[in-house]
């Protein structure tokens, strides 16, 4: 938004800092942190060490970690107004209740349906067989193509 | 207002990830990524090889970010054939990830899973539903299909910067603004990759 004011005026253009070395140190950054998590992954099934819920937190600060990065630098966000900064980071707090609010409900109701629907548990808790049984061939007549 | 138009892009891919955590919370059992994205090209069937496929269209994706944001930095130098050389590579890259995931789709096509069928089973070897799937192929293709408009955008931004149409003009906003869009559609994948085939 910073360059409406300067739009008229090619001339003054502003930014000497826009050096390409912060962009591969982000780089770097982003590869490293994608490589750590594929390292937790591969330890998390080979071993079962960390737990799935330790495992899984990980993934979502890293993510996040990853996203910051993402816009902070490639999206040159953190060198831009305050005021777009504010802008965009109030409504994104918009998530936090988003997600928190929708997970619940989903919880809610597994649940519930677990309590009232005895059926449906006995049915998620019933293997299957063999799985070539219900592979390509085994195909319900109503699902779609 | 690219912002803008991005941060209401946001909501659209939030509320179709929330949905798939909703659902996946109200679930008894949900199939393994591990177990279903596995294969890698060429590779034969009974090799394994867990998220090393979908890692490298991680990497391509940033790879991709990396030469257009390079791209950014050379308008801002004016730097007419740099631009152009940076968002040839973009290009490129956005080229091969959309190969990579068209290779995905097919094979995970040729297992049997499509919008309404699911071959996998459960983590714990029970019946799955239909919605890992149905979640997988709309995000992913709502998502790859973003990486196509924005392929298609950078096309446009090289053939007028080729054109000398920034040049003249003296600045190169409108590479800036393609490259929020091709940046945007990184963090989306950071995301994706993460919901599908992580957690």
């Amino acid at each position: 938004m910073e360059h409406i004011q300067t739009a008229g005026a090619p001339s003054t253009h502003h930014e000497p800092e826009f050096s390409t070395k912060p962009i591969w140190r982000t780089f770097w950054i982003l590869l490293g942190i994608t490589a750590a998590e594929l390292v937790i992954a591969t330890i998390h099934l080979k071993t079962g060490f960390p737990p799935k819920f330790v495992v899984n937190g990980i993934y979502l600060i890293l993510t996040c970690a990853k996203a910051f990065y993402i816009i902070a630098e490639f999206m040159h966000l953190r060198h831009e107004l305050k005021n777009l900064i504010m802008t965009l980071g109030i409504t994104c707090l918009l998530f936090v209740w988003f997600i928190i609010a929708f997970l619940y409900e989903g919880n809610s109701y597994k649940e519930l349906r677990n309590r009232y629907d005895p059926y449906k548990v006995e049915q998620s808790k019933t293997k299957v067989a063999s799985p070539e049984e219900h592979g390509p061939a085994a195909k319900k007549p109503g699902s779609a193509e | 207002m690219m912002w803008y138009f991005l941060m209401t892009d946001a909501f659209t891919f939030g509320a179709f990830l929330i949905s798939y955590g909703s659902i996946r919370f109200a679930t008894n059992g949900w199939p393994d990524p591990n177990e279903v994205f596995r294969s890698f090209p060429g590779v034969p069937a009974d090799v394994h090889l867990p998220l090393v496929f979908v890692s490298l269209m991680t990497f391509i994706l940033i790879m991709s970010s990396v030469t257009m944001v390079l791209g950014v930095a050379a308008g801002h130098r004016n730097d007419q054939k740099a631009v152009t050389k940076w968002m040839i590579l973009t290009i490129i890259g956005g080229i091969l990830f959309l190969s990579c995931q068209a290779w995905e789709w097919t094979h995970l096509h040729g297992e049997g899973a499509w919008w309404g069928r699911n071959p996998f089973l459960n983590a714990d070897g029970t019946q799955s539903t239909t919605n890992f799937t149905n979640f997988f192929f709309t995000i992913t293709g709502f998502h790859g299909f973003h990486v196509f408009s924005g392929v298609i955008i950078n096309i446009i931004m090289l053939i007028k910067n080729m054109r000398g149409d920034f040049a003249k003009r003296g600045h190169y906003l409108m590479i800036e603004k393609a490259g929020l869009y091709w940046h945007f559609v990184d963090l989306v994948w950071v995301f994706v990759f993460t919901c599908f085939y992580l957690l």
